[in-house]
């Protein structure tokens, strides 16, 4: 009988993630979302060659978590700024890291353009439907009906506007390869939102066009919930004005089962 | 090898020689009146394969610039007044974050929309900072021309060695009118010092970030702004640039820049012809301001005659300049009206008798 165990890692800490603790709430989805795409940048052999680009809003301090290089950009300019140095540095990995009011509010503008241009940058998009980092104001993507500090007694449509979808706007255009759409709410949505940050990922190092994944994450401090109750929220009202799923894929990459 | 002597507008020449200074990235979003300036470099870069990117606003166009300044290129960006006020928050961020970068700005009328002719109310903006917080941009005033050429060579070198955002401050005349200049050989990249400090990727060493947003709660962004003002400081040692000329005998002195001093030489040779010397003091950095030489001036002329295309924003500097040994006469323009020579001569001939006709006496 033999003693020689072979043994194989097959968990550990990513290398693409800092030994540091976040600042973020418990419950909070940025911190799996983190870990979804610093396990992507490994098992792709991208870290050192990779550069971010963080949001204005709770993830600023994103930079204190990656282990790559990353820029800050002024609210909403990310993708303005990832533009600049992905021209200047087309072979090194560019991807942006937004919130909601920094891609689909303040940077719209940004936003549409850099994907219309088919810069090959790719874009995790946090969807948590509130202002975070300011305290729970409205957000471009608050639901109908839901309460904030800036739409007390909820967002009404006739006042506020409705809820953006920006990935489906997005989809329009030509520039736009790929855009899926998934949730941090369930080890299922977590394991197909890896997939879909791989092949988004796979889309910049392949030339092929601007790609998004959103991630539909729970808030539970500014949605005023317990964390369990956060994702019930997610999974039961959430997805009903944002449907999971993919949005638009003209990569023609074969998905493997 | 330098260029033949070659007929180009100011946007133009300003365009070539940002890319034999080794620039290979614009960002821009099209207004008048420097249009000419993107549309030379969206055919010229692609010649020395540099990258020319009309971005969907001026906001995006500065930050494009950051991004690849950020990448350790020498990258610029320019536009027009309305549009400089749209770049002033990239111009903040990238002052706080230490990035060079070169940002022209030929000025036009003001405010608002204002109109689409020269004018040179943008001085406040300029030299105070333009965004928030507490930092400085060098700006220089070519005076057109051949000096177009010179000050965006030197611009490009400013930022990178101070790692700031440094802004030339032309106008829309200068921009538009066609003028011999010669061009220095291209710059070689590979000369100018490793930008170490540049995001690249992080393979063979730790990993990095560049950023402005400073929490600490042990006086961080305190030591920050400290630091950023030892970096002013020593622009302001270091980098004051001027121009002196006909100041023997003067009975005055014109202090104007850019435009407007060309104007004003023109009024002074005009007056030349009548018995009356009058001296030029030019400014070609607005910031830092070449306080010290004026002031030295000051005491063998100590009457100064000060002329812009604007109501009164140099004659702020001139006054911190000189205080009150100096009588400081001033006439300004504004709403993108160009006056003659002649109209200046009347200003300065005003000056000398002291009658109040045109312009009128700054009491400090």
């Amino acid at each position: 009988m033999s003693t020689d165990i072979e043994y194989k890692k097959i968990f550990g800490w990513p290398e693409s993630l800092k030994h540091n603790p976040t600042h973020y709430c418990p419950g909070c989805g940025h911190s799996i979302a983190h870990r979804l795409v610093a396990e992507c940048l490994d098992e792709m052999g991208l870290r050192e060659k990779t550069i971010g680009v963080p949001p204005v809003g709770c993830s600023v301090l994103a930079y204190n978590y990656f282990n790559f290089d990353m820029v800050e950009a002024p609210h909403g300019r990310a993708l303005a700024v990832a533009t600049g140095i992905k021209r200047v540095q087309p072979d090194k990995f560019v991807l942006t890291y937004q919130g909601d009011g920094d891609l689909a509010a303040i940077g719209t503008a940004e936003t549409i353009h850099a994907a219309n241009r088919g810069e090959r940058i790719s874009a995790i998009f946090i969807n948590n439907a509130i202002y975070g980092m300011t305290g729970g104001q409205m957000a471009p993507t608050t639901l109908l009906g839901q309460n904030a500090t800036t739409a007390p007694g909820g967002r009404d449509a006739r006042l506020h506007g409705q809820p953006i979808d920006i990935s489906r706007m997005l989809a329009v255009s030509n520039g736009v390869v790929f855009i899926e759409r998934c949730a941090l709410t369930s080890v299922k949505q977590i394991r197909k939102a890896k997939k879909a940050i791989k092949k988004s990922f796979q889309c910049q190092l392949d030339d092929l066009g601007f790609s998004l994944v959103e991630l539909l994450s729970p808030c539970p401090t500014n949605w005023k919930v317990s964390p369990k109750d956060s994702w019930n929220w997610v999974n039961e009202e959430m997805v009903k004005t944002y449907p999971l799923g993919v949005i638009k894929d003209t990569t023609g990459y074969e998905d493997k089962k | 090898m330098p260029s033949e002597k070659m007929l180009m507008n100011g946007s133009q020449t300003v365009g070539e020689a940002a890319v034999r200074a080794g620039c290979r990235y614009y960002f821009g979003y099209p207004i008048t009146p420097q249009n000419e300036l993107p549309e030379y470099l969206s055919a010229r870069m692609p010649e020395v394969g540099g990258t020319f990117i009309q971005g969907e606003s001026e906001v995006a166009s500065i930050n494009m610039v950051l991004g690849a300044s950020v990448s350790g290129a020498r990258t610029m960006t320019s536009s027009s007044s309305p549009g400089i006020s749209l770049k002033q928050e990239g111009i903040s961020y990238m002052a706080g974050m230490e990035l060079p970068a070169v940002i022209i700005n030929m000025m036009r009328g003001g405010p608002g929309l204002g109109n689409i002719a020269p004018s040179a109310a943008d001085y406040f903006q300029a030299t105070r900072g333009g965004g928030h917080g507490d930092y400085r941009t060098p700006v220089l005033a070519p005076g057109g021309g051949q000096e177009l050429v010179d000050l965006t060579f030197e611009a490009f070198d400013l930022a990178d060695k101070y790692r700031n955002p440094v802004m030339i401050l032309g106008d829309g005349l200068m921009g538009q009118i066609m003028e011999p200049v010669v061009f220095p050989d291209f710059i070689d990249l590979k000369d100018l010092p490793e930008k170490d400090w540049a995001l690249r990727g992080c393979k063979g060493r730790e990993a990095r970030a560049i950023f402005s947003m400073i929490l600490g709660q042990k006086g961080e962004l305190y030591r920050h702004n400290l630091d950023l003002q030892k970096k002013y400081d020593r622009m302001t040692a270091e980098e004051q640039r001027w121009e002196i000329k006909y100041a023997e005998d003067a009975e005055l002195i014109v202090v104007a820049y850019g435009s407007a001093a060309r104007i004003a030489e023109s009024a002074i040779e005009e007056l030349k012809a009548e018995g009356i010397n009058a001296g030029l003091f030019r400014p070609i950095t607005l910031w830092p301001f070449p306080l010290p030489a004026l002031r030295e001036l000051s005491k063998k002329v100590p009457k100064l005659a000060v002329f812009e295309l604007c109501l009164g924003q140099m004659v702020e500097d001139v006054i911190l300049s000189v205080g009150e040994r100096s009588e400081i006469y001033f006439h300004g323009v504004p709403g993108g009206i160009i006056p003659t020579p002649a109209q200046v001569a009347e200003f300065l001939r005003s000056t000398v008798k002291g009658d109040g006709k045109v312009g009128r006496r700054i009491e400090v």
